[in-house]
């Protein structure tokens, strides 16, 4: 049985395209065939995060539409074998997504994948209402901050109000929180919502943290997905996560700040 | 708290503040998404008739609804316009 996971966060840049790109390299290099959607029609980025934008032929309207098969749109990445990419449309055309081709495309991709990572576009609008209609698992990307953290409720309320899954009355969407750009020394210093603050409000089951980090924006820049630069905490963290995800049991961390003795002593203005 | 932080005057740190402020806002935009749909056009159709007797503002009548544990309560206040120099409200 093929899983559906959305990553959505109703807010702008907390790291919807970042998640979705480290988590779908992450399973498909554990093995799993995972497939990942951008759903950001009119904004595609994905495929620049990924690395594969100059491979794009045909896209997710493309297919929805006819006009191609699902395997000529599909790309193939080059990090891994296991992982493809369904790039969005650049049209401005809001309404070429529709319920009933984007449930047939996910029905065809679920008899070849494993997992399908939908990544969600900011908003509430139609784009975002379809990435996470058919979703079994939503991962809940968000930023400690009030507007972010408010964003995320609000989604929330939606998945179990508009996704498939709650107009079937089955069972709802997993809900899974995943804090990122978190910095632990502002966190201690008192200038930034902590953990136990956003999950005061939220309170979903925690895949992870992930830290700030310069690795965040290098990756993108080369177009490679954090999760492979195992030298970079935001690296490890997404592979955590991806491992929790599998049932995996692994204490969190960068939850802490690191800074040495000095650096305490003069609270991080040396 | 480092060093500078001891001698620094204490005030509230924002991180607290930002944490009040969202409990507040969430709990409210809660209690806002779980009012049944249909509260608007009830609204509407409850002024359409009363309009039929007495003229009334829209602003004259208010849908509440109030959900706790145990029940949830519609409360509808219609205002009527003072023809006798004084505010009669009318509870239903």
């Amino acid at each position: 049985m093929a899983r559906i996971i959305v990553v959505t966060s109703g807010k702008g840049g907390v790291g919807k395209t970042t998640t979705s790109a480290a988590i779908a390299m992450g399973l498909a290099k554990k093995g799993h065939k995972t497939a990942v959607i951008d759903f950001d029609v009119g904004l595609r980025n994905l495929d620049l995060i990924m690395g594969c934008e100059r491979r794009v032929v045909y896209d997710f309207i493309n297919v929805i539409n006819g006009e191609a098969s699902i395997n000529q749109a599909l790309i193939r990445d080059k990090n891994c074998n296991q992982l493809y990419i369904l790039p969005a449309s650049q049209t401005r055309d809001k309404d070429a997504l529709t319920l009933e081709g984007v449930g047939r495309v996910l029905e065809e991709l679920a008899k070849e994948f494993k997992y399908i990572v939908c990544d969600s576009p900011a908003g509430i609008e139609k784009g975002a209402n379809l990435a996470l209609y058919f979703a079994d698992d939503a991962f809940v990307v968000t930023n400690p901050e009030v507007s972010s953290v408010r964003d995320s409720d609000r989604m929330l309320g939606i998945l179990a109000s508009k996704s498939r899954r709650a107009e079937r009355n089955e069972e709802p969407v997993r809900e899974y929180l995943l804090l990122t750009r978190y910095d632990p020394n502002r966190v201690k210093s008192g200038e930034m919502l902590g953990l136990d603050d956003v999950q005061d409000i939220l309170s979903l089951q925690l895949l992870g943290i992930i830290p700030e980090s310069k690795s965040v924006l290098t990756a993108s820049n080369a177009g490679i997905p954090v999760i492979l630069d195992e030298k970079s905490e935001a690296g490890l963290a997404y592979q955590d996560v991806v491992a929790r995800y599998l049932g995996e049991d692994r204490p969190h961390r960068f939850i802490d700040d690191k800074k040495g003795f000095f650096r305490k002593l003069f609270g991080g203005r040396l | 708290m480092s060093l500078l932080d001891y001698f620094r005057a204490s005030k509230p740190k924002s991180a607290a503040i930002a944490k009040e402020r969202l409990q507040i806002l969430v709990a409210h935009e809660r209690t806002e998404r779980n009012r049944p749909s249909y509260l608007p056009q009830l609204q509407k159709e409850l002024l359409e008739v009363i309009r039929k007797y007495v003229h009334v503002d829209q602003e004259a009548i208010s849908v509440k609804f109030e959900q706790d544990e145990n029940q949830e309560t519609l409360e509808l206040n219609i205002v009527l316009p003072d023809f006798q120099q004084e505010e009669k409200r009318v509870n239903i």
